[in-house]
Formats: C-alpha cells, sequence, structure tokens
C-alpha cells in the first residue's frame, strides 16, 4: 500500500482525482464493472432488477394524493418521464430561496412538506426510497452533472476534506481505500472507487434497496467510525463531492450492489 | 502512518469486515443424502441431462441467481415432473421443489438462492418416466465488506 | 404493500414457448437469524408460489428460507390460447398475493 501523506500528499490527491472528474478519465469506472456477470445481467434485466419493485411502487406514491393539500406530485409535475429527468444527475443542489444544499430525498421531503403540507418521509423508509428510486429512473443512462452553481464550491470542499480525513480506530481516510487501493481486494471483496452512479442501489447485503447515505453509513461502521447521525449535513457534503468525482458517468439508478 | 501500520490497519479492517450470514444449525452432506432419499425413495440418481448454472464466485450470499435446465421433449408421455435443489451446509438441506409439466415446453427454472457458506449444490430432476438425473455444482461464496453493525 | 412484478410477453404465437418472470417484495426472514436483542428472528417465508393459465395450474414451486429476499422465479410456458395467467404466493403470517397478467395468442 502506498503512503498518504496528510497535507501535500492529500492536496495532490484530491487535485489527481479532482482533474480525472473534470477531464472524464477513462480510468474511472462504475461499480458495475467490478461485479460478476451475473449480478450485472441482474442489474441490467429490468424484469429481474428488484430494485425496479421500488421503482414501481414509487411510480404509484407520485399519483397518490396526501397531507392536508391533498396534492399528489403529479398534480404539479404531471408526468415524471418529462419533467424529473435529468433531475436526479444534478443532485445534490441548493434549492430556490435557501443557502444549503439538499440531496435528491431531501428535495423531495421539501416538497412534502412546503407543497403537500404532509409530514417528511422518514430517512430510509420504503416510501422514500421508492420516490427516490423512481426519480432516479428517469435520468437513467444520463451523464451525472453537478449544477455549476458557485455557491456549492465551499460545500464541495468540505465534503473533498471529509473524503480525505482520517478517521475511526482503524484511521483510515475514504481515499485510502477507494483512491489508494481501489481495484484491490478487502476480505475477497474488489475494492470499488466509490461511484454513486447506481443510487439508490439493491444491496444483496441488505436485501433491500437503500440510499447512498446508507452506503456510506456501512463503510464508516467498517473503519469503525461513528456513523453520523442520519440528518447530519455531512452526508451532503460527502455526496456533493462523490457526484463532482464522477461527473459525466452515466447514472444507471436503481444498481444492484453485492 | 507508516506504510506498515498503515498495511496493518488496512488488514484489521478486513478483518472487521467479515461476518458470517448464517450462525450454527447447519445441514451436513449426510442430512442432504437424506433429504434426497426422501426424493427419490431407492430410485437410482444418474449424473447428466441437468445443467445447473450457478456463478463460480458468488459474490454475496444473501442472493445467488441459479439456473437448472432439464433436456427433455416435454411432451404428455415424457417430460419432467419435477426439478428439486439441495445444499449441502444451509441451515436445511433443502432449497426448493418445483412441479412442471408437459405444459411448460422447456424445463428450465431460474431463482435466486441464500448460500451462507462455499459448499457443493444438487439439482435433481425426475422424468414422468420415473428416472431421476442429476447434476452438481462447487460454489465458492464470498463475504460482504463493510457490512452494518449489527447491534 | 403488495409489491410485484410480472414479465411476460403481451402476445404470442400459438405453440410459442414464452419466458413468464416474477418478482415478489417478501423479507423471506429464514428463522435461523438472531435479531439485535439476541433473539432469534421468527420465520417469516413464501412457501408456495403457483402459476395458472386460464384457472389450470402450470407451475408450482415450495420454497424454503433458502431462498433469497424478494423471490424471483423464471419458467417457461407454450402459448396455447389467450387469456390470463395467473400468479399466487402464499406463506408465513397468512401471507397472501395473488397477480394476473393477460397474454392474446394469435
Ligand atoms: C403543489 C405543487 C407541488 C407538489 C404537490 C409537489 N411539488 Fe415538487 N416542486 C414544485 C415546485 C413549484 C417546484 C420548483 C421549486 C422551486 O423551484 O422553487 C418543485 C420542485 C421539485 C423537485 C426539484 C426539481 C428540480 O428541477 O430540481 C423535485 C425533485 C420535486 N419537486 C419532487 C416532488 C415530489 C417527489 C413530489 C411528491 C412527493 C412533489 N415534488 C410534489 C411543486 C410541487
Ligand atoms: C477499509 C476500506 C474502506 C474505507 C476506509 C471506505 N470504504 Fe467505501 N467501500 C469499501 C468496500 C470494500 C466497498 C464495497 C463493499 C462491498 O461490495 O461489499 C465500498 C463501497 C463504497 C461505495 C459504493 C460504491 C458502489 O459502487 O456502489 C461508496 C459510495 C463508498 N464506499 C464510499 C466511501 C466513503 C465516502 C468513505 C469514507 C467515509 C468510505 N467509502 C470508506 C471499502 C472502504
Amino acid at each position: 500500500m502506498r503512503r498518504v501523506r496528510i497535507g501535500l500528499g492529500l492536496a495532490s490527491i484530491f487535485a489527481a482525482s479532482f482533474a480525472a472528474a473534470q477531464s472524464g478519465d477513462s480510468s474511472r469506472h462504475s461499480g458495475y464493472q467490478d461485479m460478476g456477470p451475473a449480478l450485472q445481467k441482474m442489474q441490467d434485466d429490468d424484469s429481474a432488477n428488484p430494485g425496479m419493485l421500488f421503482v414501481q411502487a414509487g411510480e404509484a406514491l407520485w399519483n397518490q394524493r396526501t397531507g392536508a393539500a391533498n396534492k399528489a406530485c403529479a398534480d404539479c409535475h404531471r408526468a415524471a418521464a418529462a419533467t424529473m429527468k435529468g433531475v436526479a444527475v444534478r443532485y445534490p443542489a441548493i434549492p430556490p430561496g435557501t443557502a444549503k444544499p439538499v440531496d435528491l430525498e431531501g428535495r423531495i421531503n421539501l416538497c412534502r412538506t412546503a407543497n403537500q403540507k404532509a409530514e417528511p418521509l422518514a430517512g430510509e423508509s420504503r416510501e422514500l426510497l421508492a420516490l427516490t428510486a423512481y426519480l432516479a429512473r428517469q435520468s437513467r443512462g444520463l451523464p451525472i452533472a453537478p449544477p455549476d452553481d458557485p455557491r456549492l464550491g465551499p460545500f464541495r470542499e468540505q465534503g473533498a476534506e471529509l473524503y480525505k480525513r482520517r478517521q475511526g480506530q482503524l484511521n483510515l481516510a475514504c481515499a485510502t481505500c477507494h483512491d489508494a487501493n481501489a481495484g484491490k481486494k478487502l476480505a475477497g471483496v474488489t475494492i470499488p472507487q466509490a461511484h454513486p452512479d447506481g443510487y439508490p442501489v439493491y444491496r444483496l447485503e441488505w436485501q433491500s434497496l437503500g440510499s447512498l447515505k446508507r452506503r456510506l453509513r456501512n463503510c464508516l461502521v467498517g473503519i469503525r467510525a461513528e456513523a453520523y447521525a442520519y440528518d447530519a449535513p455531512e452526508y451532503v457534503l460527502l455526496e456533493l463531492y462523490l457526484m463532482d468525482r464522477a461527473k459525466g458517468m452515466k447514472l444507471e439508478a436503481p444498481g444492484v450492489r453485492p | 502512518m507508516t506504510p506498515r501500520l498503515e498495511r496493518r490497519a488496512f488488514l484489521a479492517a478486513a478483518a472487521v469486515v467479515t461476518v458470517l450470514p448464517w450462525t450454527s444449525a447447519r445441514a451436513t452432506p449426510a442430512s442432504m443424502a437424506a433429504a434426497i432419499k426422501e426424493v427419490t425413495g431407492d430410485a437410482s440418481v444418474r449424473e447428466g441431462r441437468v445443467i445447473l448454472d450457478l456463478p463460480p464466485l458468488i459474490e454475496n450470499g444473501n442472493t445467488v441467481p441459479l439456473t437448472v435446465s432439464v433436456e427433455s421433449p416435454m411432451t404428455v408421455t415424457d417430460h419432467i415432473k419435477a426439478i428439486h435443489v439441495f445444499n449441502e451446509k444451509n441451515p436445511q438441506p433443502h432449497v426448493f421443489d418445483a412441479t412442471l409439466g408437459p405444459r411448460n415446453g422447456k424445463a428450465v427454472i431460474g431463482t435466486r438462492i441464500k448460500l451462507g457458506d462455499s459448499q457443493k449444490i444438487i439439482a435433481i430432476a425426475e422424468t414422468s418416466t420415473g428416472e431421476f438425473w442429476s447434476a452438481s455444482a462447487d460454489v465458492i461464496v464470498t463475504l460482504a465488506a463493510c457490512i452494518e453493525d449489527l447491534t | 404493500m403488495v409489491n410485484v412484478l410480472i414479465n411476460v410477453p403481451k402476445t404470442a404465437k400459438r405453440g410459442d414457448v414464452v419466458e413468464i418472470k416474477a418478482l415478489i417484495l417478501h423479507p423471506m426472514e429464514t428463522g435461523f437469524r438472531p435479531g439485535t436483542n439476541g433473539r432469534i428472528i421468527p420465520r417469516n417465508i413464501v412457501e408456495r408460489f403457483s402459476a395458472t393459465w386460464n384457472g389450470t395450474e402450470i407451475f408450482r414451486m415450495t420454497m424454503t428460507p433458502a431462498i433469497a429476499a424478494n423471490p424471483f422465479v423464471s419458467f417457461f410456458a407454450v402459448a396455447n390460447e389467450s387469456g390470463t395467467i395467473g400468479f399466487r404466493w402464499s406463506g408465513d403470517e397468512g401471507f397472501l398475493a395473488e397477480e394476473s397478467v393477460t397474454i392474446t395468442v394469435a
């Protein structure tokens, strides 16, 4: 394993991966390519991909009136295939009239509370996953396209910093595994490059669909770090950085992962 | 951190993230043999005609795609009437029993199974004429990394 | 929320052998796993799956805890007449789900 020095080393790694992200470096590849053909086939076939069960449930929720406003998403947004195409690939973003980035789940919940006058959906609840998967599905095949909103810059940098920061009892940074050791084996598993292009994913380990946040929590637990609270801003910061790092890669949600 | 220490931490991570999905109570080869006997009785089981397709290297034992294809004309007088799948090491030897007939046209079925460990899987097909044919596969199951805290 | 995905061609030629795929949302809890309190989580599985073509059973499967969560089954059938293909899943805790699709055979 190569030695990673804090300080200069970090900055150069940061610069390198950042540059790779921007030039659409072909050495970047999806976790999809780290999987065997059987799992790739499971993802590719809509009638076999278990994530599609959630997409289907999301479609039903999209059309269902709810909340004090008794409005369905579809009442305002009409056909998701037209109005939500290209939305998932640009989140996290800063919604109009606010100052902080939210991820797609957060954006959905803003509409729940502000427009449907309903309770926000709980993180990782079946409903929120279903709506997120349904929206993400509308962008399948589109390149990840983080907005070039200058206000996002400082948040993205904080995300990058978190990604390079050593943490947990094992004192490892995300970068230690996903940049310095990507492609190597960890306990028999290929370490992926940590791209968010398949999320929400159906992870066989979970036997369920799950969000990128849940995936990040698993990595934090893996290095014996205290996972941030579900509503902590750190996830959105990391997601911002990961989406930027994956800029131009095609969204393939709902993905399948081991 | 020195490279050596870092390597150690990395390997420790590898150890931490290794957890077995199944606990105790495993089917043994003997209980698999008994379960097979329940299906076949005293009839002999021949190898052949059955193709059991599983990925040789399994990335997560929670969901393992499996296909069983049996060579058969699937006519009223000559067809496959059942396909049984057994495993050696899961807590129970039976995986599933499928009933089919001439209406299926092809004796090919697919599903997804759980495998707690590397082991042998056996598929047995029963013909309408009372014969039993089989195929087996040895699979290697790798364990997921970075799973959730179970507590 | 019963959540089922069925895949069958909408049309077929008489005598075609068509592939049928069925996926259902279900935890397939094995009954062998300890929960967070250390106690075994009770078994909760789909035990029986069957398919009918215009009311006649064409396929049946008995499942065990070794079938993966969100059970997926694929099999084939000879398209002999237009009509309805019905699917039924039943199991522990009174679980019952039914779904049907139509197929036009020309
Ligand atoms: C009462 C009308 C209304 C309802 C109901 C509603 N929305 Fe919205 N939604 C809006 C408006 C208006 C915007 C644009 C917000 C803005 O720009 O201020 C928006 C924006 C969004 C966006 C961001 C789109 C983008 O281009 O960035 C998403 C995603 C979204 N809504 C999802 C949903 C979902 C999912 C539901 C149902 C759970 C829903 N909305 C219900 C009115 C509604
Ligand atoms: C000890 C090494 C290690 C560290 C440190 C680590 N991860 Fe991971 N990560 C993994 C492994 C291994 C996987 C794949 C797990 C599997 O397939 O079982 C993974 C998967 C991922 C994925 C999913 C990629 C995909 O294709 O779906 C993302 C995203 C991710 N990690 C982000 C992070 C972030 C962000 C951090 C820091 C907070 C981090 N990881 C820290 C080892 C690590």
